[in-house]
């Protein structure tokens, strides 16, 4: 039952409770529930701006007190998640999980809010199914910095232009990009809309007259 | 249970300015040249040779180097201080048994075994002091007197007080004596006591106990029965029962200090659960260990006050690194050395007394998330080992792998490093609208402040005219403000949550302000800048470019198109540790990314990556 439900996943998981970590506003807008659905899988394909994006998802919730963990992902600029609003003390880091990646995710997403993944690509997709489910048990919210099959959501960032630099002047301030959400299951109607990501504090702000959010016509095709 | 109006003759081995000395032989500074150890920008100790030349405690870092130009300054480490201090107290206990570490640093013994085998006080001082100075080359002092604090004193003027003496030695001494110990802080006690005119312990000591006890309060009592020269710990001290000795088996034997360490934290939270359940504090530890090879090891550690649990765990720490480095240095075959291994430890409360609001919080009010996240976090510990799971913590740097320290998960997260002074207050995390405890006013100025203001280290014309304009065309004031400026914004003040001495937030003029890189490579990149026609772009000076950015190849790939680019700015520090001055470039490439360049030793590199 357990796997079927994970291998389809058509329907709104009846295990989640419904909670939601919150989210800064402006991507708020973007996501289905208004925020990570705690049990949901969220994927953050490599591309532009993914770091930011994790960032910027878990900043409003680590802020509450929610926790998150970030495995197999050495490098990352705490500088800058600081600055994105993440609380440090908060943020736990598995830069190297080595080969017990699973076993390693698994016992974080027992007591984390949110669960980071870096370097999933290699797990099989009968475990991937087992973490999914054990994020959707405990009600977690698993994240994959990079393709994640069966994703509830795919975020990623189109469009990406830096404000503030000139040729020899200038310095990096802002970068408007557009963020976009294709879903399946409960995120029928995928989304995209323009943001700060970084505002020019660091954390994602709302970009100034941007386009409103519009439906996205492939992402209905491939909801469909 | 003996009568507590006679303390027992006690004999202390006290070597003076220890953290100098531990800290000068692990920094190999030679005995002659001045040396201090600076915690929070103040002198905490320094040699006798920098007392020579006028350094003091408590002076002024940069006074200190005022004074003292040759002056070492060398950085506080409590485990370095216990670790170098293990083959002092070995020395001791060849020749003395019952040996308790009251610091590192001092010792103390019953004195009546070496007294009457060396065949007097003297003797048994002279003997200890030699063999001390012989096996380790520390130079330490001895006092004998009645009760430890009567011994201490005595160490440090190398007495030795004829017995019964001891509340005629004490007397001229000044009340200040009594904030002699580091772990414990009564200042406002001798400031209390000196206002009143009471000026030396023999006058403190003439005061009516019980006109003390309702004055002072209860650690002015303790005090009190000190200065009179009697036994320090209140008569209501008991023998704890046997059961309050917690034990852990460590299969695999542990060979490695982190790991020891690791499970010596699960030990002491469980002491310290027994001990609270019975409404006790300890105050003298025993730390006991076997070995894989069957050696008993024991030592005591003795406090001040009674023993918190993160510090019962310093000291299990401190004395299983102490044991695993001696037998690490002595030289051990490496099949001994698996018989060397810890495969039992155990600590026992060697003296209690009855807790009073210490146990309260003793280990902070936890929320339930937290609690589970904590077990999550240490079940990987165990699957990985301590050391793979980590917090961050910000300290000041200019570059970004500069400004980050990592702790692993449960150590202290307080590395007694200022805090960087620009962090930004919490309540800008929230959105205007979902919070209303947030003034939508202040919302707006934290967020419409960020692009009005220059960048901490350059003000808008000087970033403007760097790059391209050679410097020789810039006025040479402004020429030299690009690399040394002051910063505008006054540090925010933090509330004050502890009492530990602080250095104040350093200003990092130059360091770049928000955004920073998402990505920061644990070790730079290497990369290729070169201009449109594809010479290589390098500098002139460290503010000028030798030709325009057009393209950067990073580690060897595919050279990627530069759209914008900003810099260079250069940053000249640690020029007295050798390190290369360096010089930083923002590149916003074609493709959408953006890098963070740094031009140091000769050549590009990718200090960041802003994804």
């Amino acid at each position: 039952m357990e796997d079927r439900s994970a291998a389809v996943r058509a329907a709104p998981v009846p295990e989640a409770d419904g909670r939601v970590l919150p989210v800064a506003e402006p991507l708020a807008r973007l996501l289905p529930a208004g925020g990570l659905r705690r049990g949901s899988t969220v994927a953050l394909p490599p591309g532009p701006a993914a770091t930011s994006l994790l960032f910027a998802l878990i900043a409003e919730a680590s802020a509450g007190g929610a926790w998150a963990a970030v495995v197999g992902r050495p490098g990352l600029g705490l500088v800058a998640a600081a600055e994105a609003g993440v609380r440090l003390e908060r943020l736990a880091l598995v830069p190297e999980p080595g080969p017990d990646l699973v076993a390693v995710v698994v016992a974080l997403l027992d007591g984390m809010d949110v669960v980071a993944v870096a370097g999933a690509e290699r797990v099989r997709a009968a475990e991937r199914q087992r973490l999914a489910a054990r994020a959707r048990q405990r009600g977690a919210v698993l994240v994959a910095l990079g393709s994640w099959p069966g994703a509830d959501l795919e975020l990623a960032c189109t469009d990406v232009g830096w404000h503030g630099l000139g040729t020899g002047a200038g310095r990096l301030r802002e970068r408007r990009v557009g963020v976009r959400v294709r879903g399946r299951g409960t995120a029928a109607a995928g989304r995209s809309g323009a943001v700060l990501l970084p505002g020019p504090d660091g954390a994602v702000a709302p970009a100034p007259r941007g386009p409103a959010v519009a439906p996205l016509r492939e992402v209905e095709r491939v909801a469909g | 249970m003996s009568r507590p109006a006679t303390p027992t003759r006690v004999l202390a081995l006290w070597s003076p300015d220890w953290p100098v000395t531990a800290a000068a032989m692990a920094a190999r500074v030679p005995t002659h040249r001045p040396a201090a150890v600076v915690v929070a920008n103040r002198v905490l100790a320094c040699s006798a040779v920098a007392r020579a030349h006028g350094v003091r405690r408590g002076l002024r870092r940069r006074e200190a180097q005022a004074r003292c130009p040759d002056l070492a300054v060398l950085a506080p480490d409590p485990d370095r201080d216990a670790r170098a201090f293990e083959p002092v107290v070995a020395a001791v206990e060849e020749l003395a048994p019952g040996v308790e570490v009251v610091r590192p640093g001092l010792v103390a013994l019953p004195a009546r075994g070496p007294v009457s085998w060396f065949g007097g006080e003297l003797e048994a001082a002279e003997a200890l002091v030699d063999q001390v100075a012989a096996r380790t080359g520390v130079e330490c002092r001895v006092g004998v007197a009645d009760g430890l604090f009567a011994a201490v004193l005595a160490a440090r003027r190398a007495l030795i007080v004829a017995p019964g003496d001891t509340p005629a030695f004490l007397a001229p001494l000044g009340v200040e004596e009594l904030d002699r110990e580091p772990d414990v802080d009564r200042s406002e006690l001798v400031g209390l006591l000196r206002r009143l005119g009471l000026r030396s312990l023999g006058a403190f000591a003439a005061l009516d106990p019980e006109d003390v006890a309702s004055r002072f309060g209860a650690d002015a009592v303790l005090c009190h029965r000190l200065a009179r020269g009697l036994d320090p710990r209140p008569p209501v001290r008991r023998t704890p029962p046997e059961e309050l000795a917690v034990e852990v088996e460590l299969d695999p034997p542990v060979d490695r200090v982190d790991a020891a360490a690791f499970a010596a934290r699960g030990l002491a939270e469980r002491l310290h659960r027994t001990l609270a359940s019975h409404g006790l504090s300890c105050t003298r530890l025993g730390v006991a260990a076997r070995t894989v090879g069957g050696e008993e090891l024991h030592r005591i550690w003795r406090c001040a006050e009674p023993l918190t649990p993160a510090g019962t765990v310093d000291r299990v720490r401190w004395q299983l690194d102490a044991w695993l480095t001696r037998r690490r240095r002595a030289g051990d075959l490496p099949d001994e050395a698996e018989g060397g291994a810890v495969a039992l430890l155990r600590l026992v409360p060697e003296e209690t007394v009855t807790a009073g609001a210490l146990q309260l919080g003793l280990w902070g009010d936890v929320g339930e998330a937290d609690e589970r996240a904590g077990r999550a976090l240490v079940r990987v510990q165990a699957l990985l080992g301590p050391e793979s799971v980590v917090t961050a913590v910000l300290v000041g740097g200019r570059d970004p792998d500069e400004q980050v320290r990592f702790v692993p998960w449960g150590d202290d997260r307080d590395l007694g490093l200022p805090a960087p002074a620009a962090e930004p207050p919490e309540r800008r995390l929230r959105p205007a609208g979902s919070d209303a405890s947030a003034p939508a006013g202040e919302e707006r100025t934290w967020a419409s402040s960020g692009p009005d203001v220059a960048p901490a280290g350059w003000p808008e014309d000087v970033v403007r005219s760097t790059g391209r304009v050679s410097a020789a065309d810039l006025p040479e004031a402004e020429r030299m403000r690009t690399t040394n400026r002051r910063r505008r914004v006054p540090a925010p003040r933090r509330p004050a949550g502890r009492p530990v001495p602080r250095d104040p937030p350093p200003s990092w003029p130059g360091r770049l302000p928000a955004p920073s890189p998402a990505t920061v490579p644990p070790r730079p990149i290497p990369a290729e800048l070169t201009a449109a026609d594809g010479s290589p772009v390098r500098l002139r000076a460290p503010d000028l470019l030798l030709g325009l950015p057009g393209f950067v190849a990073v580690d060897g790939g595919a050279p990627r198109r530069v759209q914008g680019w900003a810099g260079p700015w250069p940053v000249q520090q640690r020029w007295w540790e050798g390190r290369s001055e360096a010089s930083r470039l923002q590149v916003a490439l074609d493709d959408g990314g953006a890098l963070l360049l740094v031009f140091r030793d000769d050549r590009w590199w990718v200090a960041g990556e802003y994804d």
